[in-house]
């Protein structure tokens, strides 16, 4: 196999682009994370009705109450931008927003959210336009793998909800609920700075 | 996690109703340690009774003690401008506390319920008495860098990780119950019960109860507080040591104390002998590090925790002194 070291002058991320398809081809062999596979199937006859309103749609669906909120978007909505990283409220993959507050969506049940307002990664951008946080990431290279990313742009978006004012201590505090293991944080903090909380 | 049967209810004698007699049936609010102690199989409730439409989630001054509802989000009262006023060591408490998404999620009714966690309570594979009376304790001889030095027995060394429960328990506050029976108050000093020989029971509320508010008594002096939590990093961690100070200083003598000690004891840890010693004390390094010592002259350190009885001391100090030069 070819050494993949990128050539000189490349930035990272169009080294990524370029390198896609051999990006795509390990992640077929390398499988789903930790937990994907996790998800509980709802026994015979088991399923309570509820509508969830995700991204402004409403969606009637048929869930085993065990169904966390992540295990419904991810595998009964299709809606698999949401990741699934420690299922445990540890690591803020999972973060979405519902009535406009961020919350871990692996910490509580589906059926607990009729009525509510649920926002994901896939609502932000507006057609091809993407959210000026998105491209706030994509400009200052706010992630390596991505795995993170959906919910690092959530929590953001759910942060400048609060109010907070956004200088770098607070942003790094505010986004303690976040874990990134490529170790992206200060470029995450640059593409919030720039951004600056306003959507 | 097990199957289990789901209902919603929208009033508290529902919700008690629904509970009924069940011993497996379980409330839920935001879920945050419920849900995660069912995916390890620590927790496998019947039933979830959810709770979460229940009208009690506002924050009011009332007469001469504030009213928290018990399903009132920890964001929200870190942020309510009563709170931040009256209380600050209760705001600084709840925004150390875990991280913005699950602060957003947990109630306080939850929070003042979570269960601990040790390693080994968390572990089924594991020997623990508060999980399975009765098995032992992992953590006496084990891996009990994170446990507790106050307040244990030789069935337990759970730490209660609580951090708001800290504040609260130095400002005396009161809990609002709702059971089969009526309704009653009980104040948060007599509410957790040290481990003993049954450490499976963690606190006076019988099955059916529900927290349905929580008042704090606003002690003047109380607007001059702190609340001080040393961790393995500085957001997002659980206490090693913490504490929860509000100092009444008049002429730089100390006329009154209220100090609270958190991940360092079984319970929430109200240290009386160190307030005692303040009053009439002047507030110098020297008074704070006697009251430290007295706060903690009970700890016993079980191996790899032996540093927690050194590094509450110094906790409190710290705190003291912070508050003694806001």
């Amino acid at each position: 196999m070819d050494d993949p070291k990128p050539p000189g002058g490349m930035t990272r991320s169009q080294f990524v682009a370029r390198t896609s398809a051999s990006a795509i081809a390990l992640q077929v062999t390398a499988g789903l994370p930790a937990g994907a596979q996790d998800n509980p199937a709802a026994p015979a006859g088991s399923g309570m009705p509820v509508v969830l309103n995700v991204n402004g749609t409403d969606h009637r669906l048929s869930l085993d109450p065990r169904v966390t909120l992540l295990d419904a978007l991810r595998d009964h909505l299709a809606l698999t931008g949401t990741k699934k990283g420690c299922d445990q409220g540890t690591c803020g993959a999972c973060t979405v927003l519902v009535n406009g507050r961020r919350i871990d969506s692996c910490l509580t049940l589906a059926v607990m959210h009729a009525g509510d307002t649920i926002a994901t990664i896939e609502g932000l951008a507006r057609g091809e336009a993407l959210h000026p946080l998105q491209a706030a990431f994509i400009k200052h290279d706010a992630f390596q793998c991505g795995y993170c990313t959906s919910g690092q742009i959530m929590s953001c978006v759910g942060m400048a909800n609060e109010k907070h004012s956004l200088d770098r201590e607070t942003v790094q505090a505010q986004m303690s609920g976040n874990i990134c293991r490529c170790g992206c944080y200060p470029h995450i903090v640059d593409a919030v700075l720039d951004w600056g909380g306003t959507s | 996690m097990n199957p289990f049967h789901y209902t919603r209810v929208e009033d508290s004698p529902a919700a008690i109703a629904a509970i009924g007699h069940d011993g497996r049936a379980r409330f839920v609010a935001g879920g945050t340690n419920i849900l995660d102690l069912m995916k390890i199989y620590v927790e496998e409730p019947t039933l979830l009774v959810d709770i979460n439409r229940l009208p009690l989630a506002t924050i009011e001054q009332r007469g001469d003690s504030v009213l928290i509802g018990a399903l009132a989000r920890m964001s929200d009262v870190a942020t309510d401008a009563t709170v931040r006023r009256l209380f600050p060591m209760v705001a600084s408490a709840l925004e150390a506390s875990a991280s913005p998404q699950l602060r957003n999620m947990a109630s306080m009714g939850g929070n003042l319920m979570q269960r601990t966690r040790c390693s080994y309570f968390r572990d089924t594979a594991t020997p623990c008495n508060k999980r399975a009376p009765g098995s032992g304790c992992g953590a006496l001889g084990g891996e009990n860098r994170m446990n507790a030095v106050l307040g244990t027995s030789e069935h337990c060394i759970a730490t209660h990780a609580s951090d708001v429960a800290v504040p609260l328990m130095a400002l005396d506050a009161v809990l609002h119950v709702a059971g089969a029976h009526g309704t009653r108050d009980v104040p948060l000093r007599d509410f957790y019960l040290l481990p003993g020989n049954a450490p499976q029971i963690e606190t006076v509320l019988v099955h059916g109860e529900l927290i349905t508010g929580i008042s704090v008594p606003v002690v003047p002096f109380a607007s001059r507080s702190t609340y001080l939590k040393v961790r393995d990093r500085a957001h997002y961690e659980f206490a090693l040591a913490s504490a929860a100070v509000a100092l009444d200083i008049t002429g730089g003598m100390i006329q009154n104390a209220r100090i609270a000690l958190g991940g360092v004891a079984t319970i929430p840890w109200r240290a009386r002998e160190a307030e005692r010693m303040l009053v009439n004390a002047p507030a110098t390094r020297a008074s704070f590090q006697r009251a430290a010592e007295a706060a903690l002259s009970g700890a016993h350190g079980h191996g790899k925790n032996d540093y927690k009885i050194v590094l509450a001391k110094r906790t409190l100090v710290r705190a003291l002194e912070m508050v003694a030069t806001s």
